[in-house]
């Protein structure tokens, strides 16, 4: 995969990125060597069920770990810029002005005390410098932009008079006001109702389309991957097990894993056909079992798999600018076997 | 705030403050035997009673009496003082600079210093500067306020001559002067109250940085004041303006301990004198005279309220 | 804080029941595995010990003068001191511990007589007795605590019984509305309608199904205004409106020692340190024990 890490098209590099637990020798690693790649103007999907390490993966890129978590090897470039463990001033100021975030849940997540439009021209009145008129007037065009009507009167709103679809146009509004290179987006349609959810995906790929700006989008919905993102980065228990250009994933897993959560997901299965449930749950971080993390889990799974924790292993290269595929699978990886197409 | 939600809530206060009244009308009147004796004291001579009895007007039908306090009350008439025949109102006007200075002065005290500390302890939860400010607070609350007033007059008045131990200067007599005599009752009456704002505010800070607002604040580049100012203040502030409130009726009872202590003339000597000398309605006076600054300072605190908190506004 | 002050209000609201009982030995076990719980109760109970066995222990007659070694300083003889009529300090401290915690005592006994029984009824009811009540103890509330107890030992005349019974008044609106709120949440329960649909009486369910089921809050709520009575009795008492000479508390000895304050100015600690260090036990214990309530609920 270095190869394709130091192709300097990559807005975003996350190499070998481990979090650990302050303090703690003994526990496993909540994100154990992540390594995945944004290219500029793409969209890259980070995949797994909550616990697997994806958000916290996301964190440690804008540097906002929670406290007591923090990373302990790997590096995270923004172009050739080094963001791991930098001091908080200059994070501050990547932060909003080239990385714009969204989050799930925009009514917790937008300030209550504060208009709107304040909310989203804070970051250029930060970064800019913009005075409060220069940047409330650009607040608006961006609230035009994210399909809000009306949008000089709602830039006086607080977030608590809109409705949840609304709330979360207004974060995307201010995650792209400083025309920010990467914007990471934090399960962002999760919390919505199914309808409003398409809207907001709508509207993500057109002001990806038409800025060219690159997303990280973290989710657990596969359905919002397909047709979204071109990469896709599947986690499960702090590690990467599988990558893969999206259409191949849909086409055929390259892991036990990726295959049972794409059973999982009703889109596109023939009626009537019982969907499949994943048996057992995500183990937490300190229970993970030896060797491979998903065995417990796994209809695949041999005596192997529990002896030897395995590596992530190539398969075959990347065409077309899209990312080569890999898995953290022995048995795939060795051939021994072939996952049955998933649907 | 709205003009509907106003005005419900001026009826509501008006309210509170007829039941007051009504309640120290009934106090003397319902506790068993002649109020005009029981004032009197046992040792009192028939002529004394029945003097009580004239001055208080209980020789009329208790309607009467009722209807005359009551209507005396918008004018601002609480009666007179049995003991000098003064108008309680005027007795309580003159009284009332001292105390609001100190009281005043003692809520900036308290509001500096408890937000300040308060702030401080929030943004380093579990580190030092938020055990020693927890550990003083909850000591603050703990102590009696006419003690620490014994102890500030012993160090800083006694030992050290710095501050006047007594007495209260008007604003006549120069700012210096008055500021000066001011300090000692003014810490005295602040600290506990200092400490009670200082524990909500640290509460209210800690509970704030948590939020997944301040998250998204920090994932737009907000950091260090800017984040604190912006994001955290406003909002901690919304719990921390209704203890404000709530410490108003704290404050104005506390002088009347703190007055004692520093011997100065406001309403808190005004009373006790009044209690000792069973002046029953100078007492119902200041009753009814707190009761008023009381729903008076939380009708400004729900003005506040409003004006920090968007939710309220609109709701 | 003195009588000023406005006890705290919320005490939180009960679990349900079958938690409520599990609960009790883990909340008292709970809320003194802080070794500042264990340090106030501690202190407590040899503070109680000391005031009931005050003859054996005190080193004089606390009442006995000797005018010709008045505001003697700290001896073996005296280890604080005499005071301002030459009697033993340490002695009269302790003595004075006996009125510094019956009178609490006795003020919450005042103040649960009537706030008790009339939130339990107004949260089990509601209806115009909740309505009243209600809005009797908002009205109560709005006047500062020591001025209503001023009022009342206006009419009552003061003395030591007067201060209690008006600091126990003062009391009633606070404990009504824990009472009240606590007895709401209770109310909900299912096993009280099956008590009323079997015919039990209201006095019957107030005492067998509600009161049991809000012992923690209420509990909580009785440790906090222990050190706000305390406290409220040591300022009447400075005020000359609580106990009167020749009894004693620490109040009233902080008086007398702020009376000869620039004769011995040092007077004014040992009792002064007395009251804080309790009031101080009661909060930290109150404290304690409203996160261990808190605690058990989240759990």
């Amino acid at each position: 995969m270095s190869e394709r890490l130091e192709d300097a098209r990559n807005v975003l590099s996350v190499e070998g990125l481990t979090l650990d637990l302050a303090g703690g020798h003994a526990q496993p690693r909540l994100v154990d060597d992540v390594t995945f790649a944004v290219p500029a103007g793409g969209a890259v999907a980070l995949i797994g069920e909550s616990g697997c390490g994806k958000t916290m993966t996301a964190m440690a890129v804008l540097g906002l770990l929670p406290a007591g978590i923090r990373p302990v090897a790997g590096s995270v470039r923004l172009g050739d810029r080094e963001l791991l463990n930098r001091p908080e001033r200059e994070l501050a100021g990547i932060r909003g002005r080239e990385i714009g975030t969204i989050f799930q849940e925009p009514m917790s997540s937008l300030d209550p005390t504060m208009t709107v439009g304040d909310q989203i021209a804070e970051s250029r009145r930060l970064h800019l410098g913009e005075r409060r008129g220069t940047a409330r007037s650009r607040a608006r065009e961006l609230l035009d932009r994210v399909g809000i009507p009306d949008a000089a009167r709602r830039l006086r709103a607080y977030p608590h008079e809109l409705s949840g679809g609304m709330q979360q146009r207004v974060m995307i509004a201010a995650a792209i006001s400083c025309d920010p290179r990467l914007v990471i987006a934090d399960e962002p349609t999760t919390a919505l109702d199914v309808t409003i959810q398409a809207e907001i995906l709508g509207l993500l790929r057109d002001l990806q389309r038409d800025s060219g700006v690159a997303v990280l989008l973290v989710t657990h919905d596969l359905g919002v991957v397909a047709d979204f993102c071109e990469d896709v980065v599947v986690m499960y228990a702090g590690h990467v097990v599988e990558r893969s250009p999206v259409t191949d994933l849909f086409a055929s897993a390259r892991h036990p894993y990726t295959r049972a959560l794409l059973r999982s997901v009703p889109a596109g299965r023939a009626p009537r056909t019982p969907l499949d449930v994943i048996p057992g749950r995500v183990p937490s971080a300190g229970d993970f079992p030896a060797g491979c993390r998903f065995r417990p889990r796994c209809e695949y799974a041999v005596d192997a798999c529990a002896r030897t924790e395995p590596v992530e292993a190539r398969l075959d290269g990347g065409t077309g600018g899209h990312a080569a595929r890999g898995t953290r699978c022995l048995r795939v990886a060795a051939g021994e076997i072939e996952l049955q197409e998933a649907r | 705030m709205n003009l509907a939600r106003l005005l419900r809530r001026l009826a509501s206060a008006v309210l509170v403050i007829w039941l007051v009244h009504l309640l120290t009308f009934l106090l003397i009147r319902l506790v068993p035997g002649d109020p005009a004796q029981l004032l009197a004291g046992e040792r009192a001579t028939p002529d004394e009673v029945l003097r009580i009895r004239e001055q208080l007007g209980l020789e009329d039908p208790v309607l009467l009496q009722y209807a005359r306090s009551l209507g005396g009350l918008p004018r601002g008439d609480l009666g007179e003082s049995m003991f000098s025949g003064l108008p309680v109102g005027r007795l309580l006007a003159d009284a009332a600079p001292a105390t609001l200075s100190v009281a005043l002065m003692a809520l900036l005290f308290a509001a500096v210093f408890g937000v300040g500390a308060g702030v401080l302890a929030g943004l380093r939860q579990g580190g030092w500067t938020d055990r020693v400010v927890s550990t003083i607070a909850t000591v603050g609350i703990a102590m009696p306020s006419f003690w620490i007033g014994l102890v500030l007059v012993t160090f800083f008045a006694l030992v050290n001559p710095w501050l006047p131990a007594t007495g209260y200067a008007p604003l006549g007599e120069g700012v210096g002067t008055w500021f000066r005599h001011l300090v000692l009752p003014a810490v005295t009456l602040g600290v506990a109250v200092a400490a009670e704002i200082a524990r909500h505010t640290r509460g209210g800070v800690a509970d704030v940085l948590a939020k997944p607002y301040i998250r998204t604040a920090r994932a737009r580049g907000a950091s260090g004041s800017r984040l604190v100012r912006g994001h955290v203040l406003r909002n901690a502030a919304i719990p921390v303006v209704t203890v404000l409130g709530l410490q108003t009726g704290k404050l104005l009872g506390g002088t009347v301990v703190v007055e004692a202590v520093f011997g100065i003339s406001g309403l808190g000597t005004l009373a006790v004198n009044s209690v000792l000398e069973r002046d029953y309605p100078v007492l119902q006076g200041f009753v009814i005279f707190a009761a008023v600054v009381v729903v008076t300072a939380n009708l400004l605190v729900d003005t506040a309220y409003g004006r920090i908190n968007p939710k309220v506004r609109t709701a | 804080m003195s009588v000023v002050a406005t006890p705290p209000a919320t005490a939180g609201t009960p679990g349900t029941p079958e938690r409520a009982r599990r609960r009790r030995p883990g909340l008292l076990r709970s809320m003194l595995s802080g070794p500042s719980a264990v340090a106030a109760a501690a202190y407590l109970v040899l503070l109680a010990a000391l005031a009931v066995a005050a003859p054996l222990v005190a080193p004089h007659d606390p009442n006995a003068q000797d005018l010709f070694n008045r505001f003697a300083g700290m001896s073996a003889e005296h280890p604080l001191g005499t005071d301002d009529f030459g009697r033993d300090v340490a002695s009269r401290v302790i003595y004075a511990a006996r009125i510094s915690l019956l009178a609490p005592l006795i003020s919450l006994a005042v103040g649960m007589a009537i706030g008790v029984p009339a939130g339990l009824l107004a949260g089990l009811r509601r209806g115009w007795f909740d309505a009243v009540a209600d809005r009797l103890s908002d009205t109560l509330l709005s006047i500062p605590a020591i001025v209503f107890a001023l009022a009342i030992i206006a009419v009552m005349g003061p003395s030591l019984t007067t201060a209690m019974v008006a600091i126990g008044i003062v009391f009633a609106p606070h404990l009504f509305r824990v009472v009240r709120g606590a007895t709401m949440v209770v109310a909900e329960e299912t096993y009280i309608s099956s008590a009323e649909a079997i015919g039990a009486s209201t006095r019957r369910i107030l005492l067998v199904h509600v009161l049991p089921n809000i012992r923690a809050p209420l509990l909580v709520q009785v440790t906090l205004l222990m050190g706000f009575a305390l406290l409220a009795e040591a300022s009447l008492s400075f005020l000359g409106l609580g106990v009167q000479p020749p009894e004693a508390s620490w109040g009233s000895m902080l008086k007398a020692a702020y009376e000869n304050q620039f004769e011995a100015p040092y007077s004014v600690l040992p009792s002064g340190v007395a009251i804080l260090l309790t009031v101080l036990a009661f909060n930290v214990l109150g404290d304690r024990l409203r996160d261990a309530v808190a605690g058990g609920r989240a759990r």
